[in-house]
């Protein structure tokens, strides 16, 4: 939020004045190395993550071989006991007494690797958090400036396009004014035609014989005494 | 993959374009560095529709008034109305910088000519209606 309120503050200020940058290129320079250094060590902590689950996987091995020997050599031990045979079994024994303090020394080692993956994984979540914040801060600052900038040039252009002494609501009027005309003279031309169309076919109708070429008083009065019928 | 349309490409599908109304469109590109379009529309050379794309969107501004010609009393109102009618207001909504009013319609950068196109009709129609709606606060 707080680059927002730097952003308004700046956007209310005189800042919006044209000429003036919003944010100095520095701050964006310093905001895009920033962007890069977080980026760089996300990857250094993904490389140590996979470094250290490789690790740890090799110690798991470590640790499942150690417990299948012991569970053997348990087996080994029993078989020997059965067979009387006490000098082979402490043999076995101590054998065992030795992967024993190797699986807990491994465990140990274990454990270790297994909060290390997880504080790794911890950091790089939060350091993904923290680039998708600043990326959305570098949009933000840049869409500002670019927008500012754009409307400065515009600024310039728009007030020869429309006279800057002209308001808004003047040249709607304008506009609207326009429009009605070439309304009008779409209409014009329209009844134009249809009185030319009628025309030559009322010359067809005549030429034929078809009807009488001047309206005549009784003809007249006929149809408006029907008209008057119908009524 | 990404098909981002460029300005210049923008300008020539605009230029063989029409609206619906079958109004031509005269675009050019005004600063090449800043990558601002200027699109004339037929009998609405008052309101110019301009188009910029950077790296976030594709961005369609309309002017509409500047602070000078709100009626000082009616300011409040006018600001409420386009408070409200930014939600009716099909694809635009109304913003502010420095002294002037505008209007705008922001799309995604994958948005294609078709689309912008559309975004530009839609964005001079609502610039008149805007302007009519709030003629009872303009001077």
């Amino acid at each position: 939020m707080n680059l927002l309120n730097k952003l308004l503050t700046a956007l209310r200020g005189a800042a919006t004045e044209t000429g003036e940058a919003l944010v100095d290129s520095q701050g964006i320079r310093i905001l895009e190395q920033e962007i890069r250094d977080a980026k760089e060590h996300l990857n250094r902590a993904r490389e140590s993550l996979t470094e250290v689950i490789a690790e740890q996987m090799a110690v798991q091995r470590k640790v499942n071989g150690l417990q299948t020997a012991i569970a053997e050599h348990e087996q080994y031990a029993n078989q020997a006991l059965a067979k009387n045979n006490d000098a082979l079994a402490l043999e076995i024994a101590e054998k065992i007494a030795a992967f024993s303090n190797e699986l807990g020394a491994q465990a140990v080692v274990l454990e270790s690797l297994d909060s290390n993956i997880a504080t790794l994984k911890q950091s790089i979540a939060a350091t993904e958090r923290n680039i998708q914040g600043m990326d959305r801060e570098l949009t933000l600052v840049k869409t500002t400036e670019s927008v500012h900038k754009a409307n400065e040039a515009v600024a310039a252009r728009f007030s020869g396009s429309r006279s800057s002494l002209r308001s808004a609501t003047e040249s709607l009027e304008r506009i609207k004014a326009k429009q009605q005309k070439k309304v009008d003279q779409m209409q014009a031309a329209l009844a134009i035609q249809q009185e030319e169309n009628g025309d030559r076919l009322q010359e067809k109708l005549q030429d034929a014989g078809i009807i009488t070429k001047k309206a005549t008083a009784s003809a007249i009065l006929d149809r408006l005494k029907a008209k008057r019928s119908e009524a | 993959m990404n098909n981002k349309i460029t300005l210049t490409q923008l300008a020539d599908s605009l230029h063989k374009s029409r609206f619906n109304n079958g109004a031509a469109l005269t675009p050019e590109i005004i600063e090449e560095d800043l990558q601002v379009l200027q699109v004339l529309i037929q009998d609405r050379e008052e309101f110019p529709v301009y188009v910029t794309i950077d790296d976030s969107q594709i961005l369609c501004v309309s002017y509409l008034w500047q602070e000078q010609e709100i009626i000082p009393e009616q300011r409040e109102a006018l600001l409420e109305a386009l408070l409200a009618l930014n939600i009716p207001m099909p694809l635009s909504s109304f913003s502010k910088i420095g002294h002037q009013y505008i209007i705008f319609g922001a799309l995604s950068t994958r948005s294609d000519a078709d689309a912008i196109l559309h975004e530009i009709e839609t964005l001079s129609d609502n610039t008149l209606d805007a302007i009519e709606l709030m003629a009872d606060y303009l001077k």
